[in-house]
């Protein structure tokens, strides 16, 4: 294939894949894969594209992972056991009692960035599992989960999870992930041990606001040239870091809101990136009712609105936190797809808008891969 | 795909079938049973399965079904039975013969009418509008 994109995308119920050329005019749709499964992320490896793994879920059935070697042409299941190592244990629930510590789903996989077989997922309730064999099995990564902060981490709404997962291209071992309700933790050793890194935030209305766990952080972004410097969309607050989290400075700025779900950086300049205000935790559509990304050039507290292609009356859809997503073509495209079933792209960094589809289920989650 | 089943064989040491007898061999060697299973749409779709299937299964039980099928069909694995809390999934029930078998111990005998192949082993999923 010819330069072009491959926009993964996980929805409610099944995955679509939409491919088009560099001017990202012209859309083929797929799917839907695995229909009537939620399907909370599809992500690729880095290193071969053809390489993409699906985590594919209901109530009913439970986990399932599907790995494609062809760019989701076909797709097979591969191992689905998270088993934790150990004795769980117990985590704190909703009402502040002791919880077992209990498998739900898979949120997020996070290929290596050199090895397309290797592969992490960050599960609910929140720990952290790899797999060495493209997906066959998967071993748990106990040193987070059984971090001595464990016992005190407790749910958000939708529940224990662990949903980002950001590693560091100069040096894989280096990690850092977000929990909520937990917070964000770092890794310097590849995982065997780990370190809260939320100081600076704050949490109104916590019996402690600025705990050193307890915060929901919805989205971390990191640019690869900058991977020191990391941004935060939380629940409440857009953050920044410039010591790998070792601290963090409010960014929120002239935002008219600063919650919000996703957060991503520009490919090819580190300090630009994008938000999506929705009005408030419980109100999760834009405020106004008017689509407004939000784009920064200052690495944060300076926003600009980006309208131009999005509807400005009676939108009142939100953008889940790993529903937005970049290609790296010269004239960045930037991504999200909304629980409207809307997947919109830019072309141009933002600029100008246009929905490449509108009517699939409940988009949860979309990636993006530049083909060339 | 429905494979014919018929009634056993009387005489348990025989291992060529008699005509209209089901797959039953020497319990001097192993025991199956062929029975009927009838599984829900979105799992039949995952395994490729069309319609009811013929199983042969090495318990008579409804753990030695659900092995039976996990082995068959290797897509379904941990999708009727939690594989951590080795529990039925609760949003799953076993029916057969007009009974409710989704709290029966699952080591416990299958109704005969199963073993024989006169009555289908059905896998419901619960109905939702979600």
């Amino acid at each position: 294939m010819s330069d072009g994109v491959r926009v993964l995308v996980g929805t409610r119920k099944g995955a679509f894949i939409l491919t088009s050329g560099a001017e990202r005019q012209e859309w083929d749709v797929s799917g839907p894969f695995f229909p009537g499964w939620e399907i909370y992320h599809v992500n690729g490896s880095p290193v071969n594209p053809d390489r993409l793994y699906a985590s594919q879920s209901t109530s009913w059935f439970g986990q399932l992972i599907q790995r494609s070697d062809d760019g989701g042409k076909t797709w097979a299941p591969v191992g689905n056991e998270f088993h934790y190592a150990g004795d769980a244990g117990n985590h704190q629930w909703y009402d502040g009692t002791p919880h077992p510590w209990e498998f739900a789903r898979v949120w997020h996989l996070e290929p290596s960035l050199s090895c397309p077989d290797t592969v992490y997922a960050g599960v609910e309730d929140a720990a952290l599992f790899r797999s060495t064999d493209a997906g066959q099995t998967w071993v748990e990564l106990p040193g987070l989960r059984t971090h001595t902060t464990g016992m005190e981490w407790s749910p958000g709404a939708g529940g224990l999870c662990l949903h980002t997962i950001v590693i560091d291209p100069t040096d894989e071992e280096k990690m850092v992930i977000a929990i909520s309700a937990a917070g964000a933790f770092r890794t310097d050793d590849g995982g065997e041990t780990w370190k809260p890194i939320n100081k600076g935030l704050w949490s109104e209305g916590f019996p402690v606001p600025d705990g050193e766990v307890g915060h929901c952080v919805h989205n971390i972004a990191m640019h690869p040239k900058n991977p020191d410097v990391l941004f935060m969309q939380k629940h409440w607050d857009v953050m920044r870091s410039d010591n790998g989290g070792a601290s963090w400075t409010e960014v929120s700025g002239n935002l008219p809101s600063d919650f919000g779900f996703p957060i991503e950086v520009h490919p090819h300049e580190p300090e630009t990136i994008y938000v999506v205000p929705i009005k408030s935790d419980s109100e999760h559509f834009p405020p106004d009712g008017k689509l407004r990304v939000y784009r920064s050039r200052t690495g944060g507290n300076d926003w600009e609105a980006l309208t131009n292609g999005l509807p400005q009356e009676h939108c009142y859809v939100n953008i889940l936190r790993d529903a937005m997503a970049s290609d790296t073509l010269p004239s960045a495209g930037i991504y999200f797809g909304t629980t409207g079933g809307q997947v919109y792209v830019s072309p141009d960094s933002g600029d100008t808008w246009q929905a490449i589809v509108h009517d699939l289920p409940a988009v949860l989650s979309v990636e993006v891969q530049t083909l060339s | 795909m429905i494979a014919i089943i018929s009634s056993p064989s009387t005489d348990p040491t025989t291992t060529e079938p008699a005509s209209g007898a089901s797959t039953h061999t020497s319990p001097a060697t192993s025991t199956t049973w062929t029975i009927r299973v009838l599984l829900p749409g979105p799992l039949r779709a995952l395994a490729h399965i069309d319609g009811e299937i013929s199983l042969d299964i090495a318990a008579p039980s409804q753990r030695g079904v659900i092995d039976a099928l996990d082995a068959q069909f290797p897509a379904l694995r941990g999708t009727l039975r939690d594989a951590i809390k080795d529990r039925r999934r609760p949003k799953i029930r076993f029916y057969a013969c007009g009974r409710d078998l989704s709290h029966v111990e699952p080591d416990d005998r299958l109704p005969d009418a199963v073993l024989d192949g006169a009555e289908s082993y059905l896998i419901v999923g619960a109905i939702s509008g979600g």
